[in-house]
């Protein structure tokens, strides 16, 4: 089905957050840290203030009221302490955008810097085993006897991968306006994955009741989790339109972006394996090395697929974490799961070339029967579908093993495969749905459309669950004043939104009038299953000889993940998140600067991400599933797994090619260059 | 951005006689403008040269004249640039983006100053931007700046890919000003950083350019090649301009190499084309004169690759010629 809102946007009559006409409105615009650590002595605002249009500025001066329970990147101007290079320190409110930035450069603040830390190493000292990992995971997970394993195994691969710094670049940057109204309610319109939650944040934060706040998200411009949570702006702009008594609008520009809305913590992953004269693995660790700022913990679940993808008698995975002076990373399209199955499926290429098997032979000579780490049995799984019918269209029985001896001209040639996966879960969600008096059907739920066309798969729900006509379904998304919902995150969304629709379009069709429904209790009484969705993706890439430049000439991804509710956009969220993956593989990385703090290539002119020309046949298919222990629809999410595994098919294909394997991304020209050349 | 006053000059010699401490000129704007915004440029005084009567590409005898105003986008669709000098439209193809070609003027695109991340960040040191300083990126990320021709001062490179093309070529650049019209032949118009990398080029403030002109193109094949991680919109890791001819002996008759993204200038590779002319068109002499160009390199840490690329792209694109 065509995206719902289609026309609005791309005739530009979608109003994203920052363009809602609001009257009286004024800008915000932030004063950055330009040391990484530290205690700021003074904020002298004097020459700021004097400026034309200024109307405010914000800072650790006169801390602007918050709740007790604000803390660490919203908790704005609060405390004195600087965290990291980047952060925000102070703020000016000015009449005009550009008013309050000029300002905001005339803003003096002085600092007692304190010698700062940024660099991760897998040997530093203050590494420390967090209590959980992102969502809540086990962080450290042992079965059997991983040396024992080792030791008795034909073939053992012990290796190192390294991911850097990559920052989610949504088109739309984040922004926010706030409106407070003479009752003392909030308005936001902000750039959310999730309006429910942000409302939740942001009443928490300003120590409100949840109630007096509403958080408006019609269109979001992309997030891949840098929107999940509410970020600065979102404080930012109600803090200072609280000051100057009028409405106030907080864009971030591009750079301020890597600074503050989050970034995928780099990792240092070691890999053991073990495998017996089959191929079959006698042991499988995987320990995930990753930073944290010193605001806010979060501990990426960069080693947990390894928990769930193959059998092994001796199975360990840990992740460390270390607390840098560093902005805080947050969630990136697949955080565990991109560089963690990035590190696992490479390490698996290179067992497959250590034991001399075939490396899809490999992995389904290790296909589990109950999930590896916890014994359950899976609701479905078809990796070893997807591994067969990936490697039919490929042609991979054509394939010659060994690498580096296929040769177009200066083109080296190769192809590589991987896994994928991502968990298939949901979330309690609250829907409604009422039968309006022109005969169509009105579907109330605060779901977010990110530009996944979410609208559009929840009125093929609705209107599937009505068994009426998708022109007569009128979905109402992205409002916090609509039935609670959860993020747009996990791959959940649809899972969670669409099972409240259902139940709520049932009740509808039994009750003539409306339909109320809150999916609390039926999740609870999910029974016990590991759910997952699996893929596989193949790669063929083109090294040059003379220039180590590399070139994705083809990219296939076979997906097993339920029922697919809409073929058009799924394939648009496979497709993209396999070039995301591409990107990931040869040219994404944020450097961090060693000497002043905070991030370098702050922008998309030195942060590449793939351009049309990259992406030249990127295809995705599925197949399909029948799995009546997930939900409603039968759907698993398909948000992210697209861009799990495909950086490591491309490296994997990069070895092929030239019989060289790079462990560190970005596979670079420059790292080909000085490996091979 | 700060406020700054504007004024569009209808003539060349109306613009040098409005030009003043703190006037820029502006062309396309598609990289000073961006500085702008970032703070890195801040004129007082923007005169807008870029609808000045200087967008033709005419033939003079066996010259060809570019106006200082021709968009990108057009002198690489011109059929006698493509035919007569392949080379130039390639290059000029392989920049930026079309949105970006279609504004970006000839002088805009080859007086662009350097995307090195400190000089874009006015809250770091930058020599080029704010002399004495010092240069962070030497220790720092200098992954795609200079292995020729730097100073302690500045690694910068220069990011133009014409101007590769038009340093192969040996094109004039000439330019007007208060004192007077001049001609200066490429390379001479950029200058290695020393101890002065906040000038860029050899101009006195307040020079126009008006034009670029061509002479006849060397003899033989001609190509031009750039190397980037990513398939376009970026700028080059390595990029070459070369043309070469060889005699029915099968020995260099004439050589043109020049080379961007290793200098502060782009970069005329004098050396190899010296070790070249008048020996064999073989892989083994091709190595041994990128070698001996490449004797001057002085790499840092993180772009030592540039070397090995350097030396291999000369070699390849030399042997892609001789065939």
């Amino acid at each position: 089905m065509n995206r719902i809102e289609g026309r609005v946007k791309v005739t530009g009559l979608a109003t994203y957050a920052a363009e809602y006409p609001v009257e009286g409105l004024v800008h915000a615009f932030p004063v950055q840290s330009q040391i990484a650590k530290g205690r700021i002595r003074q904020v002298d605002a004097a020459q700021a203030l004097a400026m034309p249009g200024v109307l405010a500025v914000l800072s650790s001066e006169d801390p602007p009221e918050l709740a007790a329970a604000a803390s660490g990147e919203l908790a704005l101007f609060q405390s004195r302490e600087v965290a990291y290079r980047g952060q925000l320190v102070a703020a000016v409110v000015a009449d005009t955008l550009d008013n309050a930035r000029a300002a905001a450069a005339a803003v003096r603040v002085g600092y007692d810097p304190d010698d700062h830390d940024v660099s991760l190493r897998a040997d530093h000292p203050g590494l420390y085993k967090p209590d959980t990992v992102n969502p809540g995971l086990p962080t450290d997970t042992e079965k059997g006897d991983v040396e024992a394993g080792l030791a008795a195994a034909a073939t053992v691969v012990e290796v190192t991968y390294a991911t850097p710094v990559l920052h989610n670049n949504p088109m739309e940057p984040h922004a926010a306006i706030a409106c407070w109204d003479d009752e003392g309610r909030l308005l936001v319109y902000d750039t959310a994955q999730g309006t429910t939650w942000s409302r939740d944040i942001l009443a928490r934060v300003l120590g409100l009741p949840a109630d007096r706040v509403r958080v408006v998200s019609r269109h979001v411009g992309g997030g891949f989790g840098s929107k999940g949570t509410p970020r600065p702006q979102a404080v930012l702009a109600a803090l200072a339109a609280r000051a100057v008594g009028r409405p106030v609008k907080a864009v971030l520009t591009r750079q301020q972006m890597f600074d503050v809305t989050g970034y995928r913590t780099p990792t240092i992953q070691r890999l053991r394996l073990g495998a017996d004269a089959e191929g079959r693995l006698t042991a499988l660790e995987h320990v995930a090395y990753e930073q944290s700022s010193t605001l806010e913990e979060f501990a990426e679940q960069t080693a947990t697929p390894t928990r769930i993808m193959y059998a092994t008698p001796a199975l360990r995975t840990a992740h460390r974490l270390v607390r840098l002076d560093v902005a805080t990373p947050s969630w990136m399209r697949a955080p565990g799961e991109a560089p963690g199955m990035y590190a696992l499926e490479s390490a698996m290429d290179e067992l497959a070339y250590a034991a001399g098997m075939d490396p899809i032979e490999l992995r389904v000579v290790n296909e589990p029967d109950t999930e590896p780490h916890s014994g359950l049995p899976y609701s479905s799984r078809d990796l070893v579908g997807c591994l067969r019918e990936g490697a039919r269209r490929f042609e991979w029985e054509r394939r010659d093993p060994a690498p580096g001896v296929r040769r177009d001209g200066e083109w080296l040639v190769g192809t590589g495969v991987a896994a994928s996966t991502y968990p298939a879960r949901r979330r309690p969600s609250r829907a409604r749905a009422v039968r309006r008096e022109d005969g169509d059907y009105l579907v109330q739920v605060a779901a977010a459309d990110i530009g996944t066309g979410a609208r559009t798969a929840l009125t093929t729900i609705a209107a599937g669950a009505l068994g009426v006509d998708p022109d007569q379904v009128h979905v109402e998304l992205g409002d916090s004043d609509l039935p609670a919902a959860p993020v747009a995150g996990g791959s959940m969304g649809t899972a969670s939104w669409g099972s409240a629709v259902v139940r709520a379009c049932e009740e509808l069709k039994s009750d003539g009038r409306e339909g109320v429904a809150d999916t609390t209790e039926e999740i609870e009484g999910d029974a016990q299953f590991a759910r997952h969705a699996f893929g596989a993706q193949f790669a063929e890439v083109r090294v040059s000889s003379v220039t180590g430049e590399v070139r994705v000439s083809r990219l296939l991804g076979v997906f097993a993940a339920g029922h697919i509710i809409d073929p058009q956009l799924a394939r648009s969220q496979f497709i993209g998140g396999m070039t995301m993956g591409m990107g990931m593989a040869l040219m994404e990385e944020t450097l961090t600067d060693e000497e002043f703090g905070g991030f370098l290539r702050r922008d998309l002119a030195q942060y590449h991400v793939p351009a049309c020309a990259d992406v030249r046949d990127v295809e995705a298919v599925w197949l399909d599933e029948r799995d009546v222990e997930l939900n409603p629809m039968g759907s698993k999410g398909i948000g992210e797994i697209g861009i799990v595994g495909t950086a490591a098919a491309i490296g994997n294909a990069v070895f092929h090619a030239t019989g060289h394997r790079l462990r560190e991304l970005p596979i670079t020209p420059a790292k080909i260059l000085m490996s091979r050349f | 951005m700060k406020t700054f006053d504007y004024a569009r000059a209808d003539s060349a010699a109306e613009a040098v006689r409005d030009h003043a401490p703190g006037t820029m000129y502006l062309g396309g704007g598609t990289n000073l403008v961006d500085l702008m915004r970032l703070g890195v440029a801040e004129p007082d005084r923007l005169v807008d040269v870029s609808r000045l009567p200087l967008d033709r590409i005419e033939q003079a005898g066996d010259r060809v004249r570019i106006g200082a105003t021709v968009r990108n986008s057009d002198l690489a669709a011109d059929p006698g640039i493509r035919a007569r000098y392949p080379m130039l439209a390639r290059a000029v193809l392989t920049g930026a983006s079309g949105q970006v070609r279609n504004v970006a003027t000839v002088a805009g695109n080859l007086l662009q100053r350097t995307r090195c991340a400190y000089f874009q960040d006015v809250t770091r040191p930058c020599n080029k931007r704010r002399p004495g300083s010092g240069c962070p990126a030497i220790a720092g990320d200098h992954t795609n700046l200079a292995i020729m021709g730097a100073s302690e001062a500045c690694v910068a490179t220069h990011p133009s890919d014409m101007a590769v093309a038009l340093t192969a070529l040996g094109a004039e650049v000439h330019v007007t000003g208060t004192g007077g019209d001049r001609v200066i032949p490429m390379p001479g118009l950029h200058r290695l950083p020393g101890d002065e990398p906040e000038r860029d080029t050899v101009l006195e403030p307040g020079e126009l350019i008006v034009a670029v002109e061509l002479p006849p193109p060397p003899p033989g094949a001609m190509v031009y090649r750039k190397v980037r991680e990513r398939a376009s919109f970026a700028f080059a890791l390595v990029s070459i301009a070369a043309a070469l001819d060889v005699g029915a002996d099968g020995t260099v008759a004439g050589c043109r190499i020049a080379l961007g993204g290793l200098a502060h200038v782009p970069w005329r590779a004098e050396r190899a084309e010296q070790a070249l002319l008048g020996g064999p068109a073989t892989g083994e002499a091709f190595l041994r004169a990128a070698e001996a160009e490449l004797e001057q390199a002085s790499p840092l840490p993180r772009n030592a690759y540039k070397v090995p690329l350097t030396r291999n792209l000369i070699v390849s694109t030399l042997e892609g010629l001789a065939s």
